[in-house]
């Protein structure tokens, strides 16, 4: 093979081997790093544990409420912006995306906080879901952006000569031919909300953990052949969601 | 239209202002303020939060970071590069090759960062491996230094890098490698001379993707890194939790954005808005 191919695989193996490594010692019998033989039974104590289970309803909760929230205001936002111009919303909008997640966590905290001062509310499911939708909106811009810089504004203008209003040009003409765009964008929303742990983690409350939070708590507090079960759980998820949405996309 | 178009932009504006601008204006307010003695934020009105941040102790987390942030940014483009090259070449299986690069991407970071605290840690794969076939000893400190945090930035944002590198590899002009192989240039020069060059807004947009995600990194560093070889991220989630020094937690905070923003603005001005 010539150089550059093995460099290739060089890094290809970078990428993927740990991952692999991971799941495959998700089935080691020994809970340490020797393989002593096949064994389920981290995936047996996983789906046991009443905590997961608990934190993986949150999270696929928060993921599902914030993915429909965030799809929707992100592709109507487009719409707009699509038609005129308007650059403080998108560059607010790119801005959020570039902001380090750290800031944006700190600065939602502050604000629910100084919130608290003026309205009785608290630290919980809604704020998580609140901050997921503010974060997931700009995702979602940008992927139906895409699409539509690709739109061809005739046929709308074709739809209102023959008689549409607005809102059925809008309905029957644009948005079906974004919908391949708002379900690259939803699947997007999906996983950065399913995967959040740093801004969750200073916007949840008591109960409102979720499964990255779970998980962080265990990945700090030493070897855990558990979090090898999820994390292959995870994986294998994630991986079949992309594979379905690719074929959606396609026919 | 206008009525219908203001409608559809309500939501995404009251979210983008309540959510983001107003969260960040009170960090701006809190960064001028003072630390109360039990750790709220209270009058006077001062710039002492950043002139704190000159101060040796908290300078040199900043230097180390955007250090470490460089050389991970470095090893991306590096190893990002030959990869980009290599999809362009194999015409066939170019979409594959793409999704493979992209797909621990879609996997959850947390896992991804979990997976290097299994192989690296002291009872990790590595150690067991080298232990089990007795070339060492002792197990090696491969976690929780910032060999270990580098490591895990690169593998954490190196599809950052290939993408950018690629768009700009396949829109090259093949013709141009042709003209320099029929005027006498090997191979290696022809990829010096004119594919590095013309790769040069592709390779700056890699690297200021790759840099803005390392230096505000927290996660990476937090877990890998142990709280040895911490960065400006976990600096700014400290003041604000354990320390409880909101003013100058927002100080710092501001002063990273204030670079993420300088480098984002360098680039647009260069390479214009379709850069990145």
């Amino acid at each position: 093979m010539r150089p550059l191919t093995w460099f290739a695989v060089g890094i290809y193996a970078f990428l993927h081997v740990p991952l692999l490594i991971l799941c495959a010692f998700s089935f080691n019998s020994s809970r340490f790093t020797i393989w002593e033989g096949f064994s389920l039974e981290w995936y047996r104590q996983m789906f046991t544990d009443a905590q997961l289970g608990e934190a993986a309803r949150n999270s696929l909760l928060i993921a599902a409420a914030s993915t429909v929230l965030a799809t929707v205001i992100g592709t109507l936002c487009s719409y707009g912006l699509w038609k005129k111009q308007a650059k403080w919303l998108s560059g607010s909008l790119y801005l959020s995306l570039v902001t380090p997640e750290i800031i944006s966590g700190i600065s939602l905290l502050a604000f629910f906080q100084w919130a608290f001062r003026h309205w009785q509310f608290q630290l919980g499911m809604h704020t998580v879901i609140l901050a997921h939708v503010a974060f997931s909106i700009s995702y979602v811009v940008l992927v139906v952006m895409a699409r539509l810089r690709t739109a061809e504004p005739a046929l709308e203008e074709a739809a209102l000569d023959l008689g549409a209003n607005e809102w059925q040009a809008f309905w029957l003409v644009t948005l079906p031919m974004l919908r391949p765009g708002i379900m690259a964008a939803a699947l997007l929303a999906f996983t950065v909300s399913f995967d959040d742990y740093v801004i969750t983690s200073l916007v949840a409350g008591v109960d409102s953990e979720t499964l990255p939070m779970v998980l962080y708590a265990m990945a700090r507090r030493g070897a855990n052949p558990v979090v090898s079960a999820i994390s292959a759980l995870i994986f294998v998820g994630f991986g079949a969601l992309i594979l379905i949405s690719e074929r959606l996309q396609k026919t | 239209m206008k009525h219908l178009r203001a409608m559809f932009l309500a939501p995404s504006v009251f979210f983008t202002v309540v959510l983001f601008l107003i969260p960040l204006t009170i960090i701006v307010s809190y960064s001028l303020r003072t630390r109360g003695v039990y750790g709220g934020v209270v009058d006077p009105w001062t710039i002492e939060n950043y002139a704190r941040l000159f101060d040796p102790l908290y300078g040199m987390i900043m230097v180390r970071s955007v250090l470490m942030s460089l050389a991970a940014t470095a090893l991306c483009l590096l190893a990002g590069f030959p990869t980009a090259l290599f999809i362009v070449r194999n015409e066939k299986h170019k979409s594959l090759l793409l999704n493979l690069i992209m797909l621990p991407f879609w996997t959850s970071f947390l896992v991804r960062t979990y997976a290097w605290m299994f192989l690296l840690r002291d009872t990790g794969l590595i150690n067991s491996a080298l232990m089990a076939m007795g070339i060492i000893k002792e197990p090696l400190p491969l976690l929780y230094n910032e060999t270990a945090v580098i490591v895990g930035l690169v593998y954490g944002y190196l599809p950052f890098a290939v993408l950018p590198i690629f768009s700009n590899l396949e829109r090259l002009d093949k013709a141009l490698l042709e003209a320099a192989a029929d005027l006498g240039a090997k191979p290696w020069e022809a990829m010096f001379h004119v594919v590095l060059p013309l790769c040069a807004p592709g390779l700056r947009a890699a690297g200021v993707l790759v840099f803005i995600p390392c230096l505000g990194a927290y996660l990476t560093p937090d877990l890998l890194g142990g709280g040895k070889s911490i960065m400006i991220g976990n600096l700014i989630q400290n003041q604000f939790t354990t320390a409880r020094d909101w003013p100058f937690g927002s100080a710092i905070s501001l002063a990273l954005m204030a670079g993420v923003m300088a480098l984002l603005i360098v680039l647009i001005r260069r390479d214009g808005e379709e850069a990145l």
